[in-house]
């Protein structure tokens, strides 16, 4: 059995920035298991800009992004295990992970970050009727084909759903050529960021259907000949008579992503089923204590960013589980999510653990404009904030000190309201 | 010239197919499609029936028992994943506990081995998500589930192996008797055959008047389902039942042996075996009849919806008949059909036989069969696997833990897999959570290498599902 300090389950955004940390932080036996051949995960095929905004003050496409941390970790001890996928980890740090080159081993870290990411809602779980042909693709498949295969998918294209990723191909089918016919979305309200909804739809005079659904896809000869498009009511069941054919042969799918966290649920950390993800504490860790997760595997991401400095958190919290060096938690405070927030992360925060404030990440559930987020314990209002624009596509963030927490009795609430116009 | 030609490669030809290739005969298997299985035997319960629905004297009742007393050891004998779990059919009102009263009695004289009905604090203790109106069950402890186009495929690949001669992408368009023999043409050229067995599913009666006047009519009897993520399949313990009524055989709920949930079917009359689209009002059906017996079923960890026909007739028993001179008819193979395939097989091979085929016993015929599959072995056998051939130590579909290694054996088995469903039905590679999301661009990758193919010209299933339209910035590759 091999040892390391740290094991880095994951070689995408997450996973580099936390082991950079982590090496940052004094750590030198740090390894990485990624299952692709490459660093960077999902960056890789992502090769529009928009990326690095935040972190880099500039603007990089995917792989530009990747390649910076990848040429970091050069400059480090940190190992790489590529081509190595990982078949299970147990609660006392142990990896089992499986390759080509080294066979079936089993690892011990000292400690553990996961950062495996998330994979795409498919057809079959929103169930949409009608034929099962070739054709009907998730957007993030397709983006594989195009980007790093070369292949192109379809010619006439309707995309269902307006996430980040369905929005950003209906732009790239479209300068490869397919004509993108429209993007349909169920809710009244789009998924993705504002930002590219107008660079990727707009610009290309892409129609988008709020409100609206595909009720049937048609096949002729194994392939799609025709979606059928309908408008939904309020409680999202199509409106009869509201019907629009469309003549496709491809259909791309962006309705959601969901973080990939079955070796988490099998080493029984607890898991949020609002986020799909692990419940973490203020600094990332897991309810399996030196077990830690960052980035989409926790929670979904609008912006690679965020997901950055996350997982940097992570991988200094790493640090600190495996030179003993973290403080006494004090006391534990729990969020719950009130009215209007669909989940927060971190879920716990230890008191003791934050030196002045802990930044609480969030999404709302539906988009709101001038409204008041109020952190509140039983009738006791602790905090409020103002916001101008919230809305369900976009992780919204907020900073508490930390005497808010030391008022509260072991629980806050955390509220989004709309002011009265 | 072919002594049996078995036209149909689903199932129950597959399974006729293996039962004569047991004996030293030329016996060559037609199928349409550009590989077997592809029609009912991919798309149903996946259940090994015990016996007691059919009524008592029929050939349903006959081969079901029998073939559901084969299943265990052949599924051992063939790799074939099997799990004897038992059914239930639940009894939800004062009626349905006289219908499992009847249930009881013909499966008692269908010969259906330890028959039990069970009281609902029974039930309710080994199967605690079922509804609290339950009153009572039968209980079959020999039914079970199984995969059935793994069940399939194995049964034609040994027979491949055997010398069974499987003609792909071959349609059947003309049968003439030509006095002691037949005269099969199809849409790659003739073939001469003395015996012909047709076992066509919902083509079946078209095959049939190739050489005889019509005796039976076809009608397609479609059925949806949901598939719920392998988180889900120890939702229930059992295959469960509801009380079949006049309404139908209702809605039943079991694991699968891939460890997924699966709930359906519906039953709706439709115009061809090959219309297998789900619809929204199919689904809803499957979803409020579902509920009477299992009321929580997580439809958010749905996975899949799918449809499949059955080859219902205006018979009630299946049709095993000789309809013509050394011609057979197997017709009407709705469920149990799954299940008395088998049985079927060795039907026919006796009808052959007293129709005067001589049978002679081929001494170096198989009937074992073994499967690689990584994610079922120990970590020792494992590292084995990886230290004898390093392809299985690449994992390809992360959710089924399929490797490498597993999808080329499937491109090089007895009957290769031609497209990437051809590669799922075999390893399993995209069954899973996230439906081929992933392993699919590495999947069509791997069967263009090894079959010297571009990839553009790979398809997701039948002829003409291609997945590609055309290369990026490729010279020359069309």
């Amino acid at each position: 059995m091999s040892d390391y300090q740290l094991i880095v389950v994951g070689g995408g955004p997450a996973g580099m920035a936390a082991a950079l940390q982590a090496h940052e932080d004094g750590l030198r036996d740090i390894l990485i298991i990624e299952r692709d051949h490459d660093l960077g995960g999902i960056l890789n095929q992502c090769i529009h800009n928009g990326f690095g905004l935040h972190h880099f003050k500039q603007e990089l496409t995917g792989p530009e992004y990747a390649g910076r941390f990848i040429s970091m970790l050069k400059d480090t001890s940190i190992k790489v295990l590529s081509n190595a996928m990982v078949l299970q980890i147990t609660a006392d740090h142990q990896v089992h992970t499986v390759s080509a080159e080294h066979g079936y081993q089993v690892l011990q870290g000292k400690a553990i970050v996961l950062a495996m990411g998330c994979r795409e809602r498919t057809r079959g779980a929103i169930a949409i009727p009608g034929d099962r042909p070739a054709g009907v693709f998730t957007a993030g498949t397709a983006q594989r084909y195009l980007n790093m295969e070369g292949y192109m998918v379809g010619k006439r294209v309707l995309i269902l759903g307006s996430g980040d990723i369905g929005l950003i191909m209906a732009r790239r089918m479209t300068l490869e050529g397919a004509e993108v016919l429209a993007c349909v979305e169920l809710m009244p309200y789009s998924g993705g960021l504002k930002r590219n909804i107008v660079q990727c739809l707009e610009d290309f005079d892409i129609p988008l259907y709020l409100s609206h659904t595909i009720t049937h896809i048609k096949a002729e000869n194994g392939r799609v000949c025709q979606a059928t498009v309908a408008q939904v009511d309020e409680s999202r069941c199509p409106i009869p008579g509201t019907e629009r054919i469309f003549e496709c042969d491809t259909v791309l799918l962006s309705v959601g992503l969901i973080p990939e966290n079955e070796i988490s649920r099998e080493a029984g950390i607890c898991m949020d089923p609002r986020t799909g993800g692990a419940v973490v504490y203020e600094n990332m860790e897991t309810s399996l204590p030196g077990i830690f997760a960052c980035g989409n595997v926790v929670h979904v991401h609008d912006l690679v960013d965020f997901v950055t400095a996350e997982s940097q958190k992570a991988g200094s919290a790493g640090a600190a589980y495996v030179k003993n060096t973290a403080p006494s938690d004090g006391s534990t405070v729990t969020v719950h999510n009130g009215t209007g927030v669909s989940y927060t992360v971190p879920q716990k925060i230890r008191t003791g653990r934050i030196d002045k404030t802990v930044s609480i990440f969030f999404r709302v559930v539906r988009p709101c404009e001038q409204c008041h987020l109020t952190v509140s314990c039983g009738n006791e209002v602790l905090a409020t904030f103002k916001r101008d624009r919230v809305a369900p596509g976009e992780m919204e963030r907020l900073t508490l000190t930390k005497d808010v927490l030391e008022k509260s009795d072991g629980t806050i609430t955390l509220s989004v309201t709309e002011v009265s116009q | 010239m072919i002594d049996v030609a078995i036209i149909g490669g689903g199932i129950v030809g597959d399974a006729t197919a293996y039962m004569l290739s047991q004996y030293r005969l030329s016996v060559s298997l037609f199928e349409r499609e550009n590989d077997i299985a592809t029609g009912a035997t991919r798309a149903n319960s996946a259940i090994i029936h015990a016996g007691y629905d059919p009524k008592p004297g029929t050939l349903m009742a006959e081969l079901n028992v029998k073939g559901a007393a084969m299943a265990e050891q052949l599924c051992r004998d063939l790799d074939v994943p099997y799990r004897n779990i038992g059914s239930m059919v639940l009894a939800l009102t004062d009626e349905d506990m006289r219908t499992i009263e009847m249930l009881y009695q013909r499966g008692v004289q269908n010969g259906v081995p330890d028959l039990q009905i069970l009281t609902a604090e029974e039930v309710l203790k080994q199967e605690p998500h079922v509804s609290r109106d339950v009153k009572g069950a039968l209980y079959a402890p020999s039914a079970g589930i199984v995969g059935p186009w793994e069940y399939a495929l194995a049964m034609a690949e040994t027979a491949v192996m055997n010398g069974v001669v499987l003609h792909l992408e071959h349609e059947v368009t003309g049968i003439n008797d030509l006095g002691d023999h037949y005269r099969i043409s199809t849409n790659k050229g003739d073939y001469i055959a003395k015996y012909v067995i047709n076992a066509t599913g919902t083509d079946s009666a078209t095959i049939h008047q190739m050489v005889a006047a019509p005796s039976f009519r076809i009608i397609p009897c479609k059925g949806e389902y949901y598939l719920m993520d392998k988180s889900e399949g120890d939702h229930v313990n059992h295959v469960l039942f509801q009380c079949p009524t006049k309404a139908g055989k209702g809605i039943l709920v079991a694991p699968t042996v891939g460890g997924n949930l699966i709930v359906g079917p519906t039953a709706t009359n439709t115009y061809c075996g090959k219309e297998t689209s789900t619809s929204s009002e199919g689904l809803a059906a499957v979803r409020s009849g579902a509920a009477l017996s299992v009321p929580d079923i997580p439809y958010r960890q749905a996975i899949r919806t799918f449809a499949g026909v059955r080859a219902n007739t205006d018979r009630d028993d299946f049709i095993i008949e000789e309809v013509a001179p050394r011609f057979i008819d197997l017709a009407g193979i709705k469920s149990p059909g799954l299940t008395a395939a088998p049985a079927i097989g060795i039907k026919v091979t006796e009808m052959l036989q007293s129709m005067g085929l001589p049978l002679e016993r081929d001494p170096f015929a198989i009937n074992t069969r073994h499967q690689k599959r990584f994610r079922s072995l120990p970590p020792d056998e494992k590292a084995a696997l990886i230290a004898e051939n390093p392809q299985y130590g690449h994992i390809i579909c992360r959710c089924e833990t399929i490797t490498e290694g597993e999808i080329v054996d499937a491109l090089h088995s007895p009957i290769p897999a031609r497209s990437v469903d051809g590669v799922k039905r075999r390893t399993g590679a995209g069954l899973g959570r996230c439906q081929g999301g992933f392993c699919g661009p590495r999947v069509l990758e791997i069967i263009a290498r090894e079959r010297g193919v571009s990839p553009l010209s790979v398809c997701k299933d039948t002829a003409g599902s291609r997945i590609l339209v055309g290369a990026i910035g490729k010279e020359g590759e069309a």
